[in-house]
């Protein structure tokens, strides 16, 4: 992608995007398609729920960090609730389908929220195509109930965004996920960097360690439940477990040297990792229950930061084998493969392109790879294919480093440092390059990592 | 680019004139104007006669605690190895002390990248101690990647001093 390619992207973030599928015939329904050039987005209406019981004012939360979810995908325009003419909604009644055509509204949400006699809450919503006039059944439903306890509301109303962004884009969801990472605080040279989460949105933000030791790099297992970092406690860079809900540490194998670079195999049973010995880094892998370690790379060059195929059969990572840092692509089990690029070896470069390219991190959908790439001076989150070619550049910066995928493969977070000297921030985009979004933390942040989709 | 950036980084450190022809900032060997203040250790020139042989002070002023690297380099020139043999020859002076190598990187790479280069850099130091007959098990290495710069610039200058093998004496030195 050209720098002229990605300014002129940036021009249109200023307005927010993406296509609609709602142009068609009324009786196609109302699909809101991610990846169309026609940047317009959708119009729809969420208005506040009715309310039975005395909780008003966390129905009307619930209901904001639904919009605000939508909007943040670029892909609504959440319409102002003082335009809305229907006044009189009710979950179980048709709207009247002129009243919101008048103001262009394509999907209208309608829901209610009660109190419940044991305490907790219920929010029951249902979704209206509004041009084809008719109800669009939510996994074969006509609407959906959720309940849970009150002070849980948070991701009632991130659930409620999933169903909505899923039925009318077709994609998985991810609004009810978390972000660990690195929240860094104190002057450059003498920086304390902390482990961090918080909610997808920014919310609930929490630390997890101390700052006595600098922390890197953490991720997310595919249970959510624990995070894989690299710590320097006790003055030894390792790579250590932490669980989030009993807050341990556990240092992970028995390695002579630095690890480091831990990412969870696909199915949370191994820890792909990095040592670096004798001034040799290679990959192994570390089985969780057997505590054994497989070495996986056995070169004189940096090989580092592997991630693992969703079909766990193939492993993406940086090498500097080749002259400078460069991706490559291995079998899991260390077997020859048949390089894209010609012949047969244990490791495929994929790629070729100026520069150099490092952090790759395959995608929950299996057909690309995130990187970080630096060339000319300037720091690039890309995309390319597991064959090395459409390579596309998303975003550019100073520093734009650490790119990690929602579990959608829809959308990459990283962390920027926007001009020389300029602290780290979180950051987002979407898949196709457009709304570039920053993310906000309580401090500098780095190294962000993606939840998968909570249970 | 290796040494017109060793030669930059040397010319941040060192007065003007007669100092900027060294290829190598080996501030700590002679009396130096300071340029870059965020540095802590390059204070004004220090009288060598209250300098305590064997001290912390000793080795950091008198026999240079810093090698630096080329861009994405890990190899040591012919000025590293002066470096290096002085403090082969220092510690061969006080068996009893103990040092750890820190590996660093300038911040215009990526952490795990840099991580593992930091490492080979700490290493490189080690073993060419190690070849000078300075016992392995007097040292301990770390990496820490671009987690420590020296300097906080963001600019050629800043970057090739944060490239660097830092020789930190942890036990046994005279006080």
């Amino acid at each position: 992608m050209t720098q002229r390619t990605i300014n002129s992207i940036r021009h249109f973030l200023a307005v927010a995007l993406i296509a609609l599928g709602l142009a068609a015939p009324a009786s196609a329904q109302l699909r809101v398609r991610v990846d169309e050039g026609n940047f317009q987005p959708t119009p729809i209406a969420i208005p506040d729920f009715q309310v039975t019981g005395a909780n008003g004012d966390l129905a009307r939360q619930i209901v904001e960090v639904v919009r605000a979810d939508l909007a943040s995908t670029g892909l609504f325009d959440l319409q102002n609730p003082a335009s809305f003419i229907q006044r009189d909604l009710t979950i179980n009644a048709e709207p009247r389908f002129a009243d919101w055509k008048i103001i262009k509204t394509e999907g209208l949400v309608v829901g209610t929220f009660e109190d419940l006699p044991d305490g907790k809450v219920a929010v029951s919503f249902r979704l209206w195509d509004i041009y084809g006039g008719e109800l669009m059944r939510i996994n074969g439903e006509p609407g959906r109930r959720l309940t849970t306890t009150p002070e849980n509301w948070r991701r009632i109303a991130h659930k409620i965004s999933d169903s909505i962004y899923q039925r009318l884009t077709g994609e998985d969801p991810y609004f009810d996920t978390r972000i660990v990472y690195i929240a860094e605080t104190g002057p450059k040279t003498a920086r304390v960097k902390r482990l961090a989460i918080m909610d997808s949105d920014g919310a609930n933000q929490e630390y997890l360690t101390s700052g006595r030791s600098t922390v890197l790099t953490p991720r997310f297992s595919p249970s959510a439940q624990e995070i894989t970092y690299m710590s320097y406690e006790g003055g030894k860079p390792r790579v250590y477990l932490f669980n989030i809900e009993t807050g341990r540490q556990e240092l992970l194998g028995n390695f002579p040297g630095m690890t480091f670079a831990p990412r969870f195999s696909r199915d949370g049973q191994s820890v792909l990792l990095s040592q670096a010995q004798r001034g040799n880094t290679d990959i192994y892998i570390m089985n969780l229950r057997t505590r054994e370690s497989d070495r996986l790379t056995d070169h004189p060059s940096i090989d580092t930061s592997p991630s693992m195929s969703p079909d766990g059969k193939s492993i993406v990572f940086n090498s500097d084998r080749g002259g400078s840092p460069q991706l490559y692509i291995m079998n899991a089990d260390g077997s020859q493969r048949a390089c894209p690029s010609g012949g047969r070896d244990t490791a495929c470069r994929i790629t070729f392109g100026k520069g150099r390219y490092s952090t790759p991190v395959w995608s929950p959908r299996g057909d690309l790879i995130a990187f970080t790439k630096q060339e000319g001076g300037k720091f690039y989150i890309g995309v390319i294919g597991t064959d090395g070619k459409g390579e596309r550049l998303l975003t550019e910066a100073y520093l734009d480093e650490g790119p990690d995928w929602s579990p959608n493969g829809r959308v990459i977070v990283y962390f920027r440092e926007a001009r020389p000297g300029a602290s780290p921030q979180l950051w987002s985009v979407d898949l196709s390059g457009r709304n570039e979004r920053r993310m906000t933390t309580q401090t500098d942040a780095s190294d962000p990592a993606w939840s998968p989709l909570l249970q | 680019m290796q040494t017109f950036l060793k030669v930059t980084a040397a010319a941040a450190l060192l007065a003007t004139g007669a100092c900027a022809s060294q290829p190598k900032p080996v501030e700590e060997a002679k009396p130096a104007e300071v340029v870059v203040p965020q540095q802590p250790e390059v204070k004004p020139p220090v009288v060598e006669s209250s300098i305590q042989a064997g001290s912390l002070e000793d080795f950091r002023v008198n026999v240079g605690e810093r090698v630096y690297f080329g861009l994405d380099q890990s190899s040591l020139d012919s000025d590293d190895q002066d470096i290096l043999k002085r403090q082969a020859a220092w510690l061969s002076s006080y068996p009893t002390v103990r040092v750890l190598i820190a590996g660093n990187a300038d911040e215009r790479g990526t952490r795990e990248y840099n991580l593992a280069l930091g490492e080979q850099r700490a290493n490189a130091v080690k073993e060419y101690l190690v070849s000078l007959g300075v016992s392995a098990s007097r040292i301990d290495t770390v990496s820490y990647g671009k987690e420590r710069p020296v300097v906080a610039g963001s600019d050629e200058q800043s970057w090739a001093l944060n490239r660097n093998g830092w020789t930190q004496i942890v036990s046994g030195a005279t006080s």
